[in-house]
């Protein structure tokens, strides 16, 4: 297993949270709410809040249908993590599933293993578009980790700098 | 029949849920495909009025019924676009296949 938190920085961190689920289509809407609702103290704009939702969305939304291969059992996990560090937060969505072979391909926007079941190879270009900064770790047979990053309240700052 | 399907001419009008994600499009999709074949229309209309969160499913759902209507010529449209679905379809560089009403 890939451990989650770094542990220099730990300190830093002014809140976190884990929550792990069913590896089910319906967890889809619950984790962007529960990271939407976690969000909520450090005044995130209504944009950010979008745009985390969305990656969030993405990254889940991949470990279900690609690292458990879209087998909807109740046995299959997917964990959420996250970390607010000042007004910087951290998602780490982890998955124990088939893992990816090439990442560097898995990312390439519209490469997709399932064009069957329509998908548009966009998740991870969203997930880069939409945060500041994306890591993936995947080992065949042992699972995913992803990592993003993206800092929270840029409105607030722009309104006191004005 | 759904409220969310209707069929006026040769046009297939789809109202989009509140949230488009994996879980709401494999239905979406399936709905849709079964008025193109029965009901043989060649457009497709994709209304967004309700619609405040879609990730890259929707992509998906909008691909896929272009690969199945564009060969005998028909088209997508999409209606009651807001700046985030604006951003998200031109993203996944959309625009050349949906046209965006005003």
């Amino acid at each position: 297993m890939i451990e989650i938190v770094e542990k220099k920085d730990v300190k830093t961190i002014t809140n976190e949270m884990r929550l792990e689920f069913a590896a089910v289509s319906d967890n889809e809407a619950f984790a962007r709410m529960a990271v939407a609702a976690f969000i909520a103290p450090i005044n995130p704009t209504v944009e950010e809040l979008y745009d985390v939702k969305t990656a969030v969305s993405e990254a889940v939304t991949n470990a279900i249908i690609h690292g458990y291969e879209n087998r909807c059992n109740r046995e299959d996990k997917v964990c959420m993590y996250c970390a607010i560090r000042k007004d910087v937060l951290e998602v780490v969505i982890t998955d124990q599933g088939t893992g990816i072979e090439n990442v560097k391909q898995a990312m390439e926007p519209l490469f997709t293993t399932r064009p069957e079941m329509e998908r548009s190879g966009m998740g991870f270009a969203f997930m880069e578009a939409f945060m500041d900064e994306l890591q993936v770790h995947s080992e065949v047979g042992s699972g995913t980790v992803i990592r993003m990053y993206k800092k929270i309240g840029l409105g607030a700052w722009i309104d006191s700098e004005e | 029949m759904d409220e969310e399907f209707k069929v006026i001419d040769n046009y297939l009008m789809i109202r989009m849920p509140m949230e488009i994600d994996h879980h709401k499009s494999v239905d979406i999709s399936a709905k849709a495909d079964r008025y193109i074949v029965s009901m043989k229309v060649g457009n497709v209309v994709f209304d967004f009025e309700r619609t405040t969160f879609m990730d890259s499913s929707g992509i998906g759902i909008i691909l896929g019924r272009y690969k199945k209507i564009s060969c005998f010529g028909g088209r997508v449209y999409a209606v009651n676009v807001d700046n985030r679905i604006r951003r998200i379809l031109l993203l996944s560089g959309l625009e050349n296949i949906v046209e965006i009403m005003e």
